[in-house]
């Protein structure tokens, strides 16, 4: 597949190697809310440029993102271990800075494991944490911290603060996140966008919120700059031949790489038919990028969609079952060779589509349960069917 | 040269149609959008729903990567305004499943969904069906839903008037298959050759069409404002029949002064049998002879202006088996509602209740919705909606009465009519944000305005003193604002044409009193009118009469003059 490499808008391939030891500060070009008033979804189309970066993708591909902590999340936990944030701190590979620095910059504040308890108990010497984390305690220890994170554990376990190397030395490093790509290099060269759900619940009485969800969503406006590198997926890529058929079930943020596929397919002038399957809780609020899709159809770059919206019916509605509904001509495009893709929710929404598929060859192909997971596990093989859950 | 003027768009689209089916069944497959095509956004109409999209949102939607948030109302025929306990839980679980939690009750004694998205349209109409109504002929160039006063207490002729109502509507069906197929699953007719409309011919009629029947003293259906109407004449406590009465109407345009409200003429009478055969004698007139190149111009009204009642009455009797006898002499007093309970002599209780805006919803200090799905899981009468968009818990049997009562204390229903007189006989049409004709706000602002008012009243001692008010958000009319004593049209956002001289009873047509009025300087405006009125009004002068004795408006005398004998300051700029 050809990528162009991504050029200074002088035309000069940049010199710094930028990459995941190096993170490219890409400018933020836009952000755009795709679920209209009244959705209970926050779903983030956002554009950002790689100009100068050297770095190119492919689509399927994700792009990785560093975040940092929410200023208020950091203001907690120092409130939790009585500390002010100001204090110095050792980071490891970074040097001396200030506590409240490092907490933003460094460290996940969040994540609450069995390993932070374990720092935590001895830091604090709280013999009601350390029967927790005994070998018999494991039940309690699970329900404890189910929907907690590390300054539920702060309060609980430390009220009478920390000292902040102690608070410091209970995290591990800030991880990036990963997001699949929504783009295609050629529709949108320079550049690379992202379709991103934040994340916010309440748990135990406290709101809570993804940490690079919300970064993007909050934290960053047009004009700011957001450390980015690409992580390639070779799992998941268009057919080489590009008039094979595809089917793209994603719903969701699931629809990101999908909205990158046929926007390639689209630039290429690409031959084969695309259908698509997408879904989310409203038709009104939750369609996204729907203005989009009405123009794919219109100029034939997607030949089909189907859509399920769950909460729009008194039962549930998700893409398997519209996939169900149009069994035989699904069937027939697999039997014309079509490729299969799935992307979005790994916990209940892959294994409904799987299902699905199997049902689909049993009922339209004649075949026995057996022979239809057989039949899909010779198409991964052949990477007819690739999948980018999460 | 042919001089034939072309016909209108909507012709082609009706003939074009294949009796109502265009390509509506393809059309709600695709659901890559919300909407309709615009030929099928038309024929939809006939099937009882009209696409809209909410307008407060559109500013936004495109930058969201969404196209128009588009939804269908969804309009239920009631005829008579009679509905089972039965059918009204049912609108009210599919207000909840498929709609915006709303039950709106039409100034046309219909049933409205608001919200319904397309993937729902098609069950949420089969479930309807399922309920023994229907949604076909609600909107569309034909026959609306028949109204007919709803009180059963209020004359022992009303079974027979109802049936009369029932009667006359079924048989102005449309009698296409395109309904059962498109909605119902029913089976496909092939020939396109066969005929399926014995009335209405392939084109239906030029324009909707609208009958009532009213049972004086009450004209609560507003007889003069419809197409045809019925006014039935009861002599020695029976049903003799009906006086006949033809081109009724309101629409008009803004700006287009061939485009006028007309009140209807009584050209006659005919005995209770012959009530369906006239129906139908008249609406094959307006078939014939109805203006299909000029949609503004289609209306009966403008049949029986242009060729006059004389020659309406002549060519009708030339049709019938027996031609009309005169019109026998009738009264009508009102056309509002009377509130709270009544006793029949069958020993059964009505209980009228005042719903604002005809908007029966939940609120936090008002859960009306609730009350009156408790009411309907207990009743063992009916449901009544009244031409007012007001409520009637109707037959309640004296065993039950209790229940009742203690549901409607519990839910503050009870007391809804505890307002002031004015509130009680205002209405008000849909408008923003679902409406797609609307200029300005009306459901949404009238209580607003009305409090407003009510001040004025209060200060001026005219609290228990009906006077009917009425706002539209456009000039088309669906809250009947010319006849109206007050009324306010919707003329721009926050700006409202003011008109006043409309008769209490409905009998007499409104006059122009002030053009594009802000919102913010309606109650100043007629503060010193009320005043004058609450000074100076004759023993039993109605509000209306005394606009026109005391000069604020002339009187208009009939839909050709509304336009005219304004007083100067009527266009005064503000």
């Amino acid at each position: 597949m050809f990528n162009p490499p991504v050029t200074d808008s002088d035309g000069s391939v940049a010199a710094v190697g930028y990459g995941k030891k190096h993170p490219f500060p890409a400018p933020v070009l836009k952000e755009v809310l795709l679920n209209g008033k009244g959705s209970a979804k926050e779903t983030w189309h956002i554009e950002l440029s790689l100009e100068g970066s050297g770095m190119g993708y492919e689509v399927g591909d994700a792009l990785a993102v560093q975040p940092v902590n929410a200023p208020d999340v950091v203001e907690s936990l120092l409130r939790a271990a009585g500390l002010g944030g100001s204090e110095s701190v050792d980071v490891r590979n970074v040097g001396v800075k200030p506590l409240g620095e490092a907490l933003r910059e460094d460290f996940d504040i969040t994540g609450l494991t069995r390993n932070v308890l374990g720092k935590l108990a001895a830091a604090t010497g709280s013999e009601a944490l350390s029967a927790m984390l005994a070998d018999e305690a494991k039940e309690s220890l699970k329900a404890y911290v189910d929907g907690r994170q590390i300054v539920d554990a702060v309060r609980d376990f430390a009220p009478d603060g920390l000292a902040a190397e102690a608070l410091a030395g209970l995290f591990r490093k800030l991880p990036p996140r990963l997001y699949s790509i929504a783009s295609s290099p050629l529709a949108h060269p320079g550049e690379v966008h992202l379709t991103v759900g934040a994340v916010r619940y309440r748990s135990h009485g406290v709101e809570r919120k993804g940490v690079c969800s919300t970064f993007l969503a909050d934290q960053v406006g047009a004009g700011d700059r957001v450390p980015v590198f690409v992580q390639p997926n070779k799992n998941f890529r268009l057919p080489e031949d590009p008039s094979v058929p595809i089917i793209l079930v994603g719903p969701g943020t699931g629809i990101a790489p999908f909205r990158a596929f046929i926007e390639h397919r689209a630039a290429t002038g690409a031959a084969g038919k695309s259908w698509l399957f997408f879904g989310d809780q409203h038709y009104l609020h939750d369609f996204l990028y729907q203005l989009e899709w009405q123009d794919h159809l219109k100029r034939g770059t997607l030949a089909r969609l189907d859509v399920a919206f769950s909460r729009d019916q008194p039962e549930k509605l998700y893409v398997q079952h519209r996939m169900l509904e149009h069994a035989r001509e699904l069937h027939a495009w697999l039997e014309e060779g079509a490729h299969f893709y799935v992307c979005g929710d790994a916990s209940r929404m892959a294994a409904d589509v799987h299902d699905a598929l199997v049902t689909i060859l049993e009922q339209q192909g004649g075949m026995t349960r057996d022979a239809a997971e057989a039949r899909l596990d010779e198409m991964k093989h052949a990477k007819r069917y690739q999948r980018d859950v999460y | 040269m042919s001089t034939e003027p072309k016909l209108s768009a909507n012709e082609h689209i009706k003939s074009d149609s294949h009796y109502l089916r265009g390509t509506i069944a393809e059309g709600l497959l695709d659901l890559s959008t919300g909407s309709m095509s615009e030929q099928d956004q038309q024929l939809l109409k006939f099937h009882g729903t009209y696409q809209q999209d909410d307008r407060d949102l559109r500013a936004q939607r495109k930058q969201h990567k969404l196209e128009k948030a588009y939804s269908f109302m969804i309009r239920i025929r009631v005829p008579g305004g009679v509905a089972t306990p039965a059918q009204w839980l049912e609108v009210d679980r599919m207000s909840a499943d498929y709609a915006n939690g709303t039950i709106k009750l039409t100034t046309r004694q219909a049933f409205q969904l608001h919200g319904v998205i397309k993937s729902n349209l098609k069950r949420t109409i089969r479930e309807i069906n399922r309920t023994a109504m229907d949604t076909i002929a609600a909107c569309g160039d034909v026959n609306r839903n028949v109204m007919c006063n709803p009180n059963p207490f209020l004359s022992e002729v009303h079974a027979e008037v109802l049936q009369a109502a029932q009667a006359i509507s079924d048989h102005l069906t449309p009698q296409t298959r395109a309904y059962h197929e498109i909605w119902l699953d029913g089976e496909k007719i092939e020939s396109s050759e066969q005929e399926e409309e014995p009335v209405y011919g392939r084109t239906y009629l030029p324009r909707k069409f609208k009958i009532t029947i009213a049972v004086p003293p009450s004209n609560d259906v507003d007889v003069f404002a419809n197409c045809l109407s019925f006014i039935a004449i009861v002599e020695e406590g029976r049903l003799a029949g009906f006086n006949v009465a033809v081109g009724g109407g309101m629409g008009s345009s803004h700006n287009n002064e061939k485009t006028y409200p007309r009140l209807a003429d009584v050209i006659g009478f005919c005995p209770a049998d012959q009530a369906v055969e006239v129906a139908e004698k008249v609406v094959v007139l307006q078939r014939d002879f109805g203006d299909r190149t000029d949609r503004k111009h289609a209306r009966f009204k403008y049949t029986v202006d242009d060729h006059g009642p004389d020659w309406i009455l002549a060519k009708l009797n030339e049709s019938l088996d027996r031609p009309l006898e005169p019109a026998r002499p009738f009264v009508f007093e009102s056309n509002g509602d009377r509130y709270g309970w009544v006793d029949d002599a069958n020993g059964r209780s009505h209980f009228t209740l005042f719903v604002q805006g005809g908007r029966v919803l939940d609120t936090a200090d008002y859960p009306l919705r609730t009350g009156l799905r408790e009411i309907a899981k207990v009743h063992d009468g009916d449901f009544r909606l009244t031409p007012n968009q007001n409520l009637i818990i109707a037959n309640v049997s004296p065993e039950n009465r209790p229940r009742i009562e203690a549901l409607l204390a519990e839910y503050g229903i009870r007391d809804s009519h505890q307002r002031s007189a004015l509130r009680l006989n205002s209405l008000a049409c849909v408008a923003l944000p679902t409406c797609g004709l609307s200029l300005a706000e009306a459901e949404r602002y009238l209580p607003d305005l009305l409090t407003e008012l009510e001040e004025v009243i209060e200060e001026n001692g005219l609290r228990h003193d009906a006077i009917t008010i009425r706002m539209t958000g456009c000039p088309n009319g669906c809250a009947r604002p010319y006849i109206a004593e007050i009324a306010f049209v919707g003329r721009a956002p926050g700006k409202y044409n003011v008109y006043l001289g409309g008769g209490f009873a409905g009998q007499r047509l409104s006059k122009l009193y002030r053009e594009s009025v802000p919102s913010s300087q309606l109650k100043d405006l007629l503060a010193p009118v009320i005043a004058h009125y609450a000074r100076e009004r004759a023993d039993g002068e109605r509000f209306g009469d005394f606009c026109i004795r005391a000069g604020y408006v002339n009187a208009t005398v009939q839909g050709r003059d509304f336009h005219l004998n304004l007083k100067e300051e009527a266009h005064a700029k503000r």
